[in-house]
């Protein structure tokens, strides 16, 4: 640690708990009380209950949260492999055409998530390519918006990447082929495994987009979120985002086992 | 049996040239050590012969074959780099496998392949560790074996024992001799800044700096012998003086003395330097029968203690003159006037301006 006297620890501690609390944890526990409640008129909802939960993990909102899961998943597969792709064709191009290549990538990031959504929806509106009204726009959607972090990431770890390990395998008579399935990509898998889980994440929790596009029979749990506190069904509304969370943490932990397992160094 | 021909290799990056025009012959079964200082071009020149750099102008020969266009995996040629580069995420055995799958070797053969080069390199109890769990020596001799396993005509070092500690390094050195001795076939190119490594290893040594060759020859011929004053005092760190030839005779003055030297075909009146190596310099009094008539009068600068000799630098009419001595029983103070003394035999004279 940077602070060394005992009272500069302590200092240091407390602003950080005056800081962390009201404003990370208080918001997510009261969420998790009210997920519970039938009454909020004091200052804590009341009227402890479990019934909220029993409507969140049945009928539409069961088929909401596996229409996120299954949305999550794949888009972060694609993401992830064009990210991959991607970033492994950057590496090979010249400096000027590299920045080109980033700029590209960075778009849906400096784009609104709402703008990105708008224009989805613009171009696969019309014959030939008619989309609209899919459960693959949505999934479409996902993966442009979170194939720029997939992209972001592997870059980085390609940058960090010692270039000894694949001229090694070169000088033994590997081609590249055989250089990027046997060394690279095993070499990358922890990089790959975080990306995977940050993509992940990040399609969970989309919904500005998702307002934009999606068709009522794939109606993603943020959706359903929103439309329950939306028309003042405070307490269902809260049960779901638990469930929202829970699994997208769930899933995460699942993603950061194999990376344990996955890290050689 | 194949060897390695640099056929007026260049090569530049962004405009700076770092190899320039290399003309070199390694004989096949031949240990070439490319000796110079960072920046002089020799690990541009072993990455120009693996494929990892692209010459700008000339050709690179392995075995005769005219390799220069072709990619890195299409040499056949074994490469061991400072840092290892084993692959982390393998274990040992598919580390010293990963060329033989790579090259689509028969795969009943495979595991004898690496394990006879695991025998060799003295790792065969190892085969099932993972890198990290090895020592830095370790590493290197895995990285050896797993060159070596491909069988291949030429194996490149680049600077392999920089990583390892002092003592490490003179084990590994012994272990590379033995190689040798043991695949009189293979030729090696060894790049490295240390002269010991070297004179140790090496049957021809070609001396760089920046970006040139500047000599080469036997380890003998440059220590003994060096024909430019960038090899005499890059191997072996010798005196430099500047002299005038007095005659062909063997007589060369310096500071206005004169010195006994063989001044081969310097013309007279013409300026040249003389080499000397600081263990042929003698402390004393006078001339003695043993180091001749030669002597050099200065005042002495430093004394440097450093176990088995003394390091005397002496001011010799301007010019530090640095003279390894076997433990002195008493050394002089600092300060005070003494005299080096070196045998004719012991002195080489350089034209003047020799690859400078």
């Amino acid at each position: 640690m940077l602070v060394h006297s005992k009272a500069g620890r302590w200092a240091a501690w407390s602003l950080f708990l005056f800081l962390f609390l009201p404003l990370f944890a208080l918001p997510l526990l009261v969420v998790v009380a009210a997920s519970f409640a039938t009454h909020w008129s004091g200052a804590l909802p009341s009227g402890p209950t479990g019934a909220n939960y029993g409507a969140a993990v049945r009928g539409e909102s069961l088929r909401a949260l596996t229409t996120s899961l299954v949305t999550a998943l794949v888009s972060s597969l694609l993401a992830l492999t064009a990210g991959t792709w991607a970033a492994l064709a950057a590496q090979a191009l010249r400096k000027g055409a590299r920045r080109v290549m980033d700029a590209l990538f960075v778009l849906p990031v400096a784009v609104p998530s709402v703008v990105v959504g708008l224009a989805v929806l613009v171009a696969f509106s019309r014959p030939p390519l008619l989309l609209n009204g899919t459960a693959t726009i949505v999934v479409l959607a996902h993966t442009v918006l979170v194939t720029a972090f997939a992209y972001q990431s592997v870059s980085a770890a390609l940058v960090r990447l010692d270039p000894a390990y694949e001229q090694a395998a070169a000088s033994l008579g590997a081609r590249p082929g055989h250089v990027l399935w046997r060394v690279k990509i095993p070499l990358l898998l922890p990089s790959l495994n975080a990306a995977a889980g940050l993509c992940f994440a990040l399609s969970m929790g989309e919904l500005s987009a998702t307002m934009m596009l999606y068709p009522p029979d794939w109606m993603p749990l943020p959706v359903r979120i929103f439309a329950a506190t939306d028309r003042g069904s405070l307490f269902t509304g809260s049960a779901l985002a638990v469930v929202l969370m829970a699994t997208t943490l769930l899933v995460l932990a699942a993603f950061s086992r194999i990376r344990t397992r996955a890290s050689y160094r | 049996m194949s060897g390695i021909r640099f056929d007026s290799v260049s090569v530049a990056y962004h405009g700076t040239t770092v190899l320039d025009a290399l003309d070199l012959t390694v004989e096949p079964g031949e240990v070439m050590a490319l000796l110079g200082p960072s920046g002089s071009g020799k690990t541009t020149a072993l990455r120009a012969v693996a494929g990892f750099v692209t010459p700008a102008a000339g050709r690179i020969l392995i075995g005769g074959r005219d390799v220069t266009g072709l990619p890195p995996y299409r040499r056949g040629i074994g490469m061991v780099v400072q840092q290892y580069a084993l692959f982390p995420h393998l274990r040992v055995q598919d580390n010293v496998e990963f060329g033989l799958r790579a090259r689509k070797e028969p795969k009943a053969e495979i595991p004898a392949r690496a394990a006879e080069a695991l025998e060799m390199t003295g790792m065969a109890g190892y085969a099932r560790r993972y890198p990290r769990e090895l020592s830095g020596g370790q590493q290197q001799r895995v990285a050896i074996a797993r060159a070596l396993a491909i069988r291949p005509q030429v194996l490149l070092l680049d600077e392999p024992l920089s990583a390892l500690d002092a003592q490490l390094r003179s084990g590994m050195l012994a272990e590379l001799a033995r190689l040798h001795r043991e695949l009189p076939d293979v030729s090696m190119l060894y790049v490295t800044h240390d002269q010991v490594e070297a004179l140790t290893l090496a049957d021809r040594i070609a001396v760089m700096d920046r970006a040139r060759l500047q000599d080469c020859g036997t380890p003998q011929q440059l220590y003994r012998a060096p024909r430019t004053e960038f090899t005499a005092s890059f191997v072996g760190q010798a005196n430099l003086l500047p002299v005038t030839v007095a005659d062909t005779a063997g007589a060369a003055l310096f500071d206005g003395r004169t010195l006994t030297v063989d001044t081969g075909t310097a013309a007279p009146g013409t300026t040249a330097t003389l080499c000397v190596r600081p263990h042929l310099l003698a402390l004393g009094a006078g001339p003695d029968a043993l180091h001749g008539p030669n002597a050099l009068h200065g005042r002495l600068g430093e004394v440097q203690w450093r176990g088995a000799t003394h390091r005397l630098y002496v001011d010799v009419a301007g010019h530090r003159v640095a003279a390894d001595l076997p433990e002195l029983r008493e050394t002089p103070t600092p300060g005070t006037e003494v005299t080096l003394h070196f045998a004719p035999r012991d002195a080489v004279l350089l034209a003047a301006g020799a690859g400078a």
